[in-house]
């Protein structure tokens, strides 16, 4: 085995076991914080696959800003020391039914896929992915489309936002 | 390479060599030489602070017409160990219902996400703990680490004045770092590059030069990450007992204490290493070592202005903090980030000289600052004046006697 499996091995077990936290612990903070351990395991996976940006901005936007924000509404929403109450309302066997059948389906899927156990090929050329990353995304034959979409997307949803607060003008 | 001009690469050189003679494989001697390297770097940064607190309580007494501390060795200068040996001796008390875990952790993660920015920190040509391409997007994320360790502190010390701290805390750390990102993308652009050594390398007139507004934006928006005064709202020593480390006392606090002026020094350096050119100057390429002079003098200098600031102004409210960043800071740092892509855009397609790219952004900032102050200034004239104090009212005065 070498280092770099069982430094996945590591992150794999850190990330699984803090997602399995997450939707048992009883607490809502304590499932935020959770989330916060999984997603730095995911972030330990991008460095592993050499994706250093992705690793960064894993940090900056999930931990950084959307697992504060869940803490948040949660603290602010709740009584945040002694929350407990039911984990599962009426709908978890359909919930469970999906989780499977996708779980099921996903291993199929990739154990079927000749690249499972494949090695990453090296890159063609040596510029840094990050400015292959950058270039893919705006250029015409790659990713422009799908980048301005998702542009849009956050646009749209930022102005909902902001009618939403807005409130009523008297 | 001699051990003069360049000292810690010819400590690594030779410790290298000392652990290969010793029989071990390169994987295992990169490893002991990186943990080697971090334990270097963070002692240093640590022992750092208790020279800080020396000099910012004495600047801030000479700020105030004061001799600060002057009885313990010359000059005062042992007066912060005497700190710390007694900060060590000081008890913990762990107040009833905290959550254990997360209550000590929150001091830790706080002077580590500090610890952290100083990885990418280069300290002279050739010497940084790690070049990360995506390094200026890795100080915001160490800084999203520290707002973390904040909220945890807040929430697990089961007192609801730190959690109301927290918030106030959190809220101001999560609303400045926009302005913040503006304005760290403003060099990113120039220099073409996200590596921090990159930064510095490119910088053959420093980034304060060509683009003032972005430093400017940059100085201000740190000052509020970091909570000092003129944005010290969240522990105002004169309103409130602290905020979200209410509850922490001896070390634990200590450790609070000491991120927080070890983050007040690290954003000079990086003010330092993002605008000032970091190491560069006057024989810094072949005298490495005087690279780490040229530095360390920039760091201090933005420091003693930081302090300066500190002990100047007073505490703006909570309302004119948030407008101030909303409604100045972001839409300047906004337009700013467009101006200057745009401008080195046209420039690079052009192929005009150093001087000229130089020139132009300077023209543009100086334009858009222009602007903004013109803009706020009208705002001010028509916005109706708010009387600081309440209007005369007639007073109630005892009813004229006629004299007899």
């Amino acid at each position: 085995m070498t280092v770099e499996q069982f430094v996945f091995l590591v992150m794999a077990v850190v990330t699984l076991g803090a997602a399995l936290m997450v939707v048992t612990e009883r607490r809502v903070i304590h499932a935020a914080l959770w989330l916060i351990l999984a997603l730095f395991g995911v972030a330990g996976l991008y460095v592993l696959l050499n994706a250093g940006f992705f690793a960064v901005v894993q940090v900056v936007v999930y931990i950084g800003a959307i697992a504060i924000l869940f803490i948040f509404a949660a603290m602010l929403t709740r009584k945040a020391m002694q929350d407990v109450g039911p984990q599962v309302n009426a709908g978890w066997p359909a919930a469970a039914l999906i989780g499977g059948v996708v779980f099921v389906a996903l291993a199929w899927m990739l154990s079927h896929w000749a690249q499972f156990t494949a090695l990453p090929p090296a890159f063609a050329d040596d510029t840094p992915t990050l400015t292959q990353l950058g270039v893919a995304l705006v250029s015409p034959d790659a990713y422009v489309i799908p980048f301005e979409i998702a542009s849009v997307l956050l646009v749209a949803a930022m102005v909902g936002a902001l009618y939403a607060a807005w409130g009523k003008k008297k | 390479m001699s051990f003069f001009s360049d000292p810690v690469n010819s400590i690594i050189h030779w410790l290298r060599n000392l652990l290969i003679g010793w029989g071990l494989s390169t994987g295992w001697v990169t490893l002991i030489m990186k943990a080697l390297g971090v334990m270097v770097l963070s002692t240093v940064a640590l022992l750092l602070v208790i020279f800080l607190i020396w000099l910012e309580r004495k600047l801030a007494a000479r700020f105030q017409q004061r001799l600060g501390p002057n009885r313990v060795g010359p000059y005062g200068l042992i007066q912060p160990i005497a700190d710390v040996i007694k900060i060590f001796t000081k008890e913990h008390i762990t107040p009833f219902g905290v959550n254990g875990f997360l209550y000590n952790l929150a001091p830790l993660l706080s002077v580590s996400a500090v610890l952290f920015l100083w990885a990418v920190i280069p300290l002279y040509k050739g010497v940084v703990g790690v070049d990360l391409n995506v390094g200026v997007l890795y100080l915001v994320a160490a800084g999203a680490l520290g707002t973390l360790a904040i909220l945890l502190a807040g929430w697990s010390s089961n007192n609801k004045y730190a959690l109301v701290g927290a918030f106030r805390t959190v809220a101001q750390m999560v609303s400045y770092e926009v302005p913040t990102v503006l304005a760290l993308l403003v060099p990113v652009l120039l220099a073409g590059t996200m590596s921090v050594s990159g930064i510095v390398e490119q910088q053959r007139v420093i980034y304060l030069i060509v683009s003032p507004v972005a430093a400017l934006l940059f100085f201000l928006a740190s000052l509020a990450e970091i909570g000092r005064t003129p944005f010290d709202l969240m522990e105002a020593e004169s309103e409130i007992v602290a905020g979200f480390h209410i509850e922490y006392s001896g070390l634990k606090f200590g450790m609070f204490y000491v991120g927080e002026f070890l983050h007040a020094f690290t954003v000079s350096a990086l003010f330092a290493v993002l605008f000032l050119g970091g190491w560069r100057g006057w024989g810094a390429e072949a005298f490495p070592l005087l690279g780490l002079v040229y530095f360390m003098a920039k760091a201090f200098l933005v420091y003693f202005l930081v302090v300066w600031v500190r002990s100047t102004l007073p505490r703006v409210r909570i309302d004119q903090m948030l407008n101030f960043n909303w409604k100045f800071l972001t839409p300047v740092g906004l337009i700013l980030l467009v101006a200057t892509a745009v401008v080195q855009k046209i420039i690079l397609v052009s192929g005009a000289s150093y001087g000229v790219m130089v020139l132009s952004h300077l023209v543009v900032n100086v334009l858009i600052l222009w602007v903004a102050f013109w803009i706020v200034k009208m705002r001010e004239a028509r916005r109706p004046r708010r009387q600081p104090v309440a209007q005369p009212r007639p007073v109630a005065r005892p009813p004229e006697v006629t004299r007899v």
